[in-house]
């Protein structure tokens, strides 16, 4: 019987990455590692302004005086940041207004990933930001949008054509200096998607934002701003997929999220950066900080993440409720199979009256994976009657992997209710059996049983996600039940 | 012959279970196996079903003339081999109508059928769901998640109805129902009966013969198949209890 189970469990577990793929085209790049120099020749690279330069290198001055967190429950090796390469982008032309000036082995790439940026062949509704190593390659659907007064294009594009929204909101919810990574990209940062929403726009359109990264030795530091203006609402997605490689690379992002009065935000990810082989080889570290702010009053923002990609995960989709009666959701499904690791979850900051957050974290170990719980509900004295409701469930398969959860509760006042509610569990033998038994073969049943138990959380993503989430839960844990 | 145990020996972490079992079913029969507890009902299900950890160490199962030792358990349902559940597991999250559909779309792809589209597979799913009078959400909730041990059990019968098996075997189906239910299964099984499928009850009690009329009626004993016969059977063991097996054995 333990024979049995052990054979499952490595039949799961072996299923291959279908991206790893790497695209054959000619590539810029910074030199080797980080200096000052590195930060003036992405700067200049990208043609900004003095501000930006400024605000980089007052990052990197940062970011020495750092040490990286070790707080995680986290086996991280020792990073060699001069052997990075921090800026690497496909060779273009100069500035591109057509999808044909886009190099066809790029387009092939995103095709081959299942992003179309033809415009008349794009899935229906969605417009797209493609950002390939440092640089942003095309944004789909900006003009339709521009109509409706939304700006979507890439970071760059920003900071070129709207330096006085990047300069009032950019750190403005991450700060340069709030941690480690964040420092890091905040100095090196070289593209990604920004995304205005006027007052009272409701953006027709699902936005999106497909991060790939290609050249060997590089790290990817993007950064994503979006902000919603008074009554507004959007609902944005981001993808990523990386090469498989033996050596490891660093991928270190920054998304910052400001919502007005009545505004919404809805941010869905699904995260599946190159893991690693079955022995562990390899992979994507992936050092993300993400946070939100409700600023006005009944603002609201949804956290949805679906994580199966990276060697290494730390990363806590965040929000500070500042305005009274706003609003937060983080809903997270975490899958680590093999070797990989993930200590992921979230914070909500309470600060305002009649705040609410809610917090349903699943996560999914299997093969000799660590995954990790990690989140903060705080509420602040004057954030009274605010509300909190947290549910951390985590499921194992095998006996060789690890599940942990750390929740940190801290509350100020008496009127406020939190609530935490935690399960760990096991996908039985007897739930197999049964599964098989009314002729439901094994994967198919692992993939019935994971998607239920994630049911809630993937019922949260937009359509076009959620087929795609479900479809990858079920290949990435393909043979790894016990 | 549909079903033809031979000298069948089962064990459980080599604790020889089943002693030797002769067992044949024909198409169009229905058989009752009763005995006491811990003789190997249950374990009998299990091995005919393939069930993991029960290991087969003599004796062979031929079911339409193929021995299905050594397949796999879904396989074995895909060969039309229906399992009832004596304590039907939960599966949080997945409704009946998802779990119905990837069950019935696995068997049509081995029978090298297409799957049914979405409305065939509901007027499908309708129909049956008459034959064991289960209320209309029922489907939509996540399987046995929450439900009464009567709700189970229909919806064990309900399962059976969906697949169509040539041979069923339902262990203990009739434990914890109510007469109400237990009417509602047997009618289940009632109408599903017929001259190309069998059935195979175990039960503990007379009472669902009384709704499901066998053909035959075996008493396994630690192990063994040690007595035979018609329904009637059922009913003199009712009366006179398993000791008088017991007796008769050591006599």
């Amino acid at each position: 019987m333990k024979a049995g189970k052990d054979k499952i469990i490595d039949e799961v577990t072996q299923n291959d990455y279908k991206y790893g793929f790497v695209t054959d085209i000619e590539t810029e790049t910074a030199k080797k590692g980080l200096t000052e120099e590195t930060i003036r020749f992405i700067s200049k690279k990208k043609n900004e302004p003095e501000f930006m330069l400024e605000y980089r290198l007052k990052a990197y001055k940062k970011w020495l005086s750092m040490k990286m967190p070790e707080w995680a429950n986290l086996k991280i090796p020792e990073i060699e940041y001069q052997d990075i390469i921090f800026y690497a982008a496909p060779k273009k032309r100069e500035d591109l207004d057509s999808l044909d000036e886009v190099d066809p082995e790029l387009l092939n790439t995103f095709n081959k990933l299942g992003i179309s940026l033809d415009e008349q062949k794009k899935l229906a509704g969605v417009a797209v930001d493609a950002v390939m190593d440092s640089v942003s390659v095309k944004t789909t659907f900006s003009d339709t949008l521009a109509k409706h007064g939304i700006i979507f294009c890439s970071f760059s594009e920003a900071v070129k054509n709207h330096p006085e929204l990047i300069k009032k909101y950019m750190s403005s919810v991450v700060p340069s200096g709030d941690n480690y990574f964040a420092a890091l990209n905040s100095a090196v940062f070289s593209d990604g998607s920004f995304c205005y929403i006027p007052k009272g726009v409701r953006c027709p359109i699902e936005l999106s934002t497909y991060f790939r990264i290609n050249a060997a030795n590089t790290g990817q530091f993007e950064r994503t701003l979006i902000i919603a203006e008074e009554g507004s609402y959007v609902s944005y997605m981001e993808g990523c997929t990386a090469p498989q490689r033996d050596e490891n690379q660093l991928h270190a992002a920054i998304v910052e999220i400001v919502a007005h009065k009545d505004a919404e935000v809805k941010y869905s990810t699904v995260q599946n950066w190159y893991p690693g082989n079955k022995e562990g080889k390899g992979g994507i570290f992936n050092f993300v900080t993400k946070r939100g702010l409700c600023k006005g009053e009944n603002s609201k923002i949804s956290w949805t993440q679906v994580e199966t990609g990276s060697a290494i995960t730390w990363k806590y989709p965040s929000c500070i409720l500042k305005g009274d009666n706003s609003n937060c959701e983080f809903y997270s499904v975490a899958v680590t199979n093999n070797f990989q690791q993930a200590d992921t979850g979230s914070k909500m900051i309470h600060l305002g009256r009649n705040t609410k957050s809610t917090i349903i974290s699943k996560g999914i170990s299997a093969g000799k994976s660590n995954n990790s719980y990690r989140g903060l509900v705080k509420i602040a004295k004057k954030a009274e009657n605010s509300r909190n409701f947290s549910q951390c469930d985590s499921l194992l398969m095998g006996d060789r992997c690890g599940a942990n959860t750390f929740p940190y509760i801290e509350a100020r006042n008496k009127s406020s209710i939190i609530e935490h509610e935690a399960t760990t569990s096991k996908i039985s033998e007897d739930q197999l059996f049964y599964c098989n038994q009314r002729g439901i073969s094994t994967e198919s049943a692992i993939g019935l049983i994971v998607n239920g138990y994630a049911k809630e959380v993937l019922k949260k993503l937009p359509m076009e996600f959620a087929v795609e989430a479900q479809k990858l839960l079920q290949v990435t844990l393909e043979g790894s039940v016990g | 012959m549909l079903l033809n145990i031979k000298n069948l020996h089962v064990s459980i972490n080599n604790k020889e279970i089943i002693k030797g079992l002769n067992l044949g079913i024909n198409y169009g029969e229905v058989h009752a196996i009763m005995g006491p507890n811990g003789t190997g009902k249950s374990t009998l299900a299990a091995a005919i079903s393939g069930k993991p950890g029960y290991e087969v160490t003599k004796g062979e199962i031929v079911y339409k003339g193929i021995n299905i030792l050594g397949m796999s358990p879904e396989e074995i349902s895909w060969e039309g081999i229906f399992l009832g559940f004596q304590y039907p597991v939960e599966i949080p999250g997945v409704s009946i109508t998802n779990f119905l559909r990837a069950a019935l779309n696995e068997h049509r792809e081995h029978q090298g059928l297409k799957p049914l589209t979405g409305s065939e597979f509901l007027s499908k799913l309708n129909e049956k769901k008459k034959l064991v009078e289960i209320q209309s959400k029922l489907t939509n909730r996540s399987v046995n998640e929450g439900f009464s041990g009567g709700e189970k059990k229909k919806n064990e019968i309900f399962q059976m109805a969906m697949l169509d098996p040539t041979l069923s075997i339902l262990d203990e189906t009739d434990s914890g129902l109510d007469i109400d239910a237990l009417r509602i299964v047997a009618n289940g099984v009632n109408t599903l009966r017929s001259e190309v499928n069998a059935f195979l009850l175990i039960t503990h009690y007379q009472r669902l013969l009384d709704y499901i009329i066998p053909d035959f009626v075996h008493v396994l004993y630690d192990g063994k198949i040690v007595k035979s016969g018609g329904k009637e059977l059922a009913l003199f063991l009712e009366k006179k209890g398993y000791n008088w097996i017991k007796e008769e054995l050591i006599d």
